[in-house]
């Protein structure tokens, strides 16, 4: 690994989860993208951030919310609004 | 990411005249989220069954005060976040509280694992141990974190709506998501690690 200033690291990971996100603007994510060009420790915590990110939205895609139907039935009992829970229940 | 694409088709006159089955249709639609907050923030089935009920109880005592001013999702996920910070506060009095400055234990986001697990296959990293890993990672955010990201990267809720929720600043917002994917990609990465081909993990070892 070639040898850079750590300072810049530090410097940078506090934009990360707003560059991983697309939402910096464009001047500090050239800035990242230089320095990770010379720096395979941020290039590891970069992309391991962002997979970190894309398992989480992955498995929250996977299970969609949902109420089990026994706990909708006594929300809607708890609530004396049984005359309209589904009929197929 | 789950984006609510919901439209809110909600006759807020009749809900706030008390019309059941305008409330009912409420609680069709939005049911499902609270829910899934609740068990993500708690862990437990039936604390989040407590908190899904305390929820629209609240809910509808609260409606007539209902101003409009952020949509009735933001509004219902407020209540649900804060009855499941109060549950987790009486449960652990010892917790910090979510209007805590955030200079505190919060933790930053200085790396430590640095090892590259990006390449480990996608059925060894959404196996059904790896989920059930993710999921109890999520439990070892402090509380302030662990509803931001559960907000923002669970429930895809915009940081001006999660900041809404949590009445905190669009600032905090992205300070304590910042904070909270570090802390899980800590985690992940040492659970990754172990799970990488010896060779590549003395490779990319540090």
């Amino acid at each position: 690994m070639s040898k850079h200033e750590h300072k810049d690291c530090h410097h940078l990971l506090s934009s990360l989860s707003d560059y991983v996100d697309g939402a910096l603007e464009e001047q500090l994510c050239q800035e990242i993208e230089r320095h990770v060009s010379g720096c395979e420790d941020c290039r590891i915590v970069i992309d391991t951030l962002e997979k970190t990110i894309y398992l989480y939205h992955t498995s929250a895609a996977s299970e969609p919310p949902g109420v089990p139907e026994d706990v909708k039935e006594r929300l809607f009992k708890r609530l004396d609004l049984e005359d309209f829970l589904p009929k197929a229940s | 990411m789950n984006t609510i694409e919901t439209p809110e088709e909600f006759d807020l006159t009749a809900l706030q005249a008390g019309d059941r089955a305008e409330f009912a249709q409420l609680i069709e639609t939005y049911s499902g989220q609270v829910y899934r907050l609740a068990l993500k923030m708690l862990q437990n089935p039936q604390d989040a069954e407590d908190i899904l009920q305390e929820t629209f109880i609240k809910a509808y005592k609260a409606l007539p005060e209902f101003e409009g001013r952020s949509s009735l999702s933001t509004w219902l996920y407020r209540i649900a976040t804060n009855e499941a910070l109060m549950f987790l506060r009486k449960k652990q009095p010892v917790q910090v509280s979510v209007d805590e400055p955030l200079e505190n234990d919060e933790g930053d986001e200085r790396p430590r694992q640095i090892v590259d697990w990006c390449c480990l296959p996608e059925n060894e990293l959404m196996s059904t141990e790896a989920r059930a890993y993710l999921d109890l990672s999520i439990q070892e955010l402090p509380e302030s974190l662990r509803a931001v990201f559960l907000l923002r990267d669970i429930e895809g809720l915009s940081t001006r709506e999660t900041a809404e929720v949590l009445n905190i600043s669009e600032a905090a917002a992205k300070t304590r998501l910042s904070r909270a994917r570090f802390q899980l990609r800590e985690l992940l990465s040492a659970y990754y690690a172990e799970r990488l081909p010896s060779t590549a993990y003395a490779n990319a070892g540090k």
